[in-house]
């Protein structure tokens, strides 16, 4: 029963009798008939940091596109605890606890960091509720717990535009941490980082994971072998390799043509 | 609901923060004290009929300087406000005894030049005020909401979207100088007399208008100031910056976006209503393109983010106006080009931003001097 044990690549086993948290199967997506998602299948348990790597131009940005509904899928399915997710819109994906991080650090730079943290809180998302929205003592405190988890404690007045770019990563992980989401997907999270940051970020990472899923796409190889459970290889917008990381390292077709350089 | 008081408060959040009580005040000193003390009943008058537009240009500092939405056709939502109200005071204005000339008395007069014979059945329930008065804000705003829905949820934004309105400005225009039996066409609606049995045309009529309006324009800038404080106005902001951030964040982006053209809206439509009532007529050249990039114009000036500079951006605009055009009336449309051009160029936040930078410190240190131990801690006066 311990799911997260599975690996989900066993031949033979029915992927809709195990409780995955994602279960992508044939996803396709065509942009004027280039494939840039082509028949993708993979599945991600509760609870699993799950890594895709894959030269640029695999169809790795796309992919999370296509969970989160920013691209609409030319064919297959994305179920998200059972939940079809490609039918519905971004903001319900993101209601029923998928959460995203962009590639760039994708914050409010006009506010500070306290109110780039509120506006992820999960209350007043109507525009009634935002117009009557409370800032009470739970949104406060939850902020100051999430500002301290991601080392920005001493900076919540501070205009977010003031940050560093590895302090602007962290502020963005923090505002889907506030939406509490089972499924984390970020992009590049240690991209552009310095050393010290990108431990850091390692060190959140392994910290925030507890009850729920992570997705990362990495470059990183390092960072990669620190925090995967295991690594999905894309090329060409295929699932060239799947498994640990130890595995993927040594399987030929990878080194050929990704690891290889 | 358990209010932890051993916590710091992290970030407080007034209402208005001192120096902005302080600009609230000016404005409130120079509307209801300073100008009706200085002017005549005429030049007040004409202030009145500007501030009028300035409804416009707040409507413009929410949909445009927070929302980040550039309408170029508030003149629509103006226009209806205005014709709305024109409409009640003209069927005021035609009652059979003031119409027995006509060959159809009872009917607004350009109808009757337009051998039309029956009050059109839209016209008729603008002979009720309350109704009159609710239409104000609820046709325009209506309408907003049907081209916000339409342009938002299709993610038709920036300049497609500014595009769009200013195309809507001009068929509006159209359609009002096309349909002279039911609109008055391009004389607009004229001669209006009396709101419910008092005369407006009198110069005590026009002062108290003019108070009634500064009031009204208090209450919608207090009202701006309240969706400015709350969450929804810093989901404006964040909108402005990321969309997409705020999308996947769990919000309908085109819902907020319509919220913001909607309240632009209404504020524009208000001021058409007064504008009606102050100035006596009203007619198609306030509905279409240019006068709705007039006022963006005076959003810019003022500064597109600020509230107040909004009403001084309007003020200033149209006292330049006022005073070149009458000097120099073939010169006055490319001075107004050149102030927007250099506004932009070396004043993108406006006078507002002219106050902020150069003025406020000085006063704030003035004040800070003033008391030593002020009660309220602003985060920014700890550094």
């Amino acid at each position: 029963m311990n799911a997260a044990l599975l690996p989900s690549h066993i031949i033979g086993a029915d992927p809709a009798e195990k409780s995955f948290l994602l279960a992508v199967e044939a996803l396709t997506v065509s942009f004027d008939g280039f494939k840039a998602v082509n028949d993708v299948s993979f599945y991600v348990d509760p609870n699993e940091i799950r890594v895709i790597i894959g030269p640029n131009g695999a169809g790795k940005t796309t992919v999370l596109d296509l969970i989160c509904g920013r691209t609409k899928a030319s064919a297959g399915s994305i179920k998200y605890k059972g939940q079809e997710l490609t039918k519905l819109s971004e903001s319900a994906i993101v209601q029923a606890g998928v959460g995203r991080k962009f590639q760039t650090p994708s914050i409010y730079d006009d506010l500070t960091v306290f109110e780039n943290l509120e506006i992820s809180f999960p209350r007043g998302r109507s525009v009634f509720g935002a117009l009557t929205f409370k800032r009470d003592a739970e949104v406060r405190d939850r902020i100051e717990e999430v500002a301290s988890m991601i080392f920005l404690k001493d900076q919540l007045l501070e205009r977010a535009e003031f940050l560093s770019h590895g302090q602007k990563q962290w502020l963005e992980i923090g505002m889907l941490l506030i939406q509490d989401p089972e499924l984390l997907m970020l992009d590049e999270p240690v991209a552009g980082m310095s050393v010290g940051e990108r431990i850091k970020t390692a060190e959140l990472l392994n910290q925030i994971i507890k009850g729920r899923s992570v997705l990362v796409i990495e470059h990183d190889m390092k960072f990669v072998e620190d925090i995967a459970h295991r690594v999905t290889v894309l090329h060409q917008g295929k699932v060239l390799s799947e498994g640990s990381m130890e595995r993927v390292k040594n399987d030929p077709k990878v080194i050929e043509v990704y690891l290889g350089h | 609901m358990i209010r932890s008081t051993s916590k710091p408060v992290v970030n407080d959040n007034p209402f208005m923060k001192p120096m902005e009580w302080v600009s609230l005040a000016l404005l409130v000193a120079v509307i209801f004290v300073l100008l009706p003390m200085l002017l005549d009943a005429f030049r007040l008058n004409l202030v009145g009929k500007y501030l009028t537009y300035s409804f416009v240009a707040l409507g413009l500092v929410i949909c445009w300087g927070f929302g980040g939405i550039l309408s170029l056709g508030q003149g629509v939502f103006f226009g209806l406000g205005g014709y709305l109200m024109a409409m009640y005071l003209k069927l005021e204005a035609s009652s059979v005894e003031n119409t027995k000339i006509q060959s159809t008395p009872g009917i607004p007069d350009f109808m009757d030049w337009n051998q039309i014979t029956e009050l059109p059945w839209f016209w008729k329930p603008f002979q009720s005020l309350p109704f009159t008065l609710i239409a104000v804000i609820v046709v325009p705003a209506f309408f907003a909401f049907v081209i916000g829905t339409a342009m938002f949820r299709r993610r038709v934004g920036g300049t497609y979207f500014a595009i769009i309105t200013q195309a809507i400005a001009a068929i509006l225009t159209i359609l009002i100088v096309g349909q002279q039996g039911y609109t008055g066409g391009i004389n607009g609606i004229t001669d209006l007399r009396t709101l419910n049995g008092w005369d407006i045309r009198t110069d005590s009529a026009h002062a108290i208008l003019y108070f009634v309006n500064g009031a009204l324009l208090v209450g919608c800038i207090l009202f701006a100031q309240a969706v400015k404080k709350s969450k929804l106005g810093r989901i404006l902001l964040a909108m402005r910056d990321k969309e997409d951030r705020v999308r996947f964040s769990g919000y309908q982006v085109a819902s907020f976006k319509t919220f913001a053209f909607c309240l632009a809206a209404v504020f524009a439509a208000i001021g058409g209503a007064m504008f009606t009532l102050q100035v006596g007529f009203m007619s198609p050249s306030f509905v279409g393109i240019v006068p709705s990039i007039e006022m963006v114009i005076y959003a810019a000036v003022g500064g597109r983010l600020s509230l107040f500079g909004a009403v001084w951006g309007t003020l200033l605009v149209n006292w330049a106006k006022t005073t070149f055009s009458e000097s120099f009336p073939e010169l006055w449309l490319f001075g107004l080009g050149a102030l927007f051009i250099a506004v932009v160029l070396a004043f993108p936040n406006g006078l507002a931003g002219i106050y902020r930078t150069y003025v406020e410190p000085r006063l704030t240190r003035r004040v800070k001097a003033l008391e030593p131990a002020p009660a309220v801690a602003l985060p920014h006066a700890a550094e």
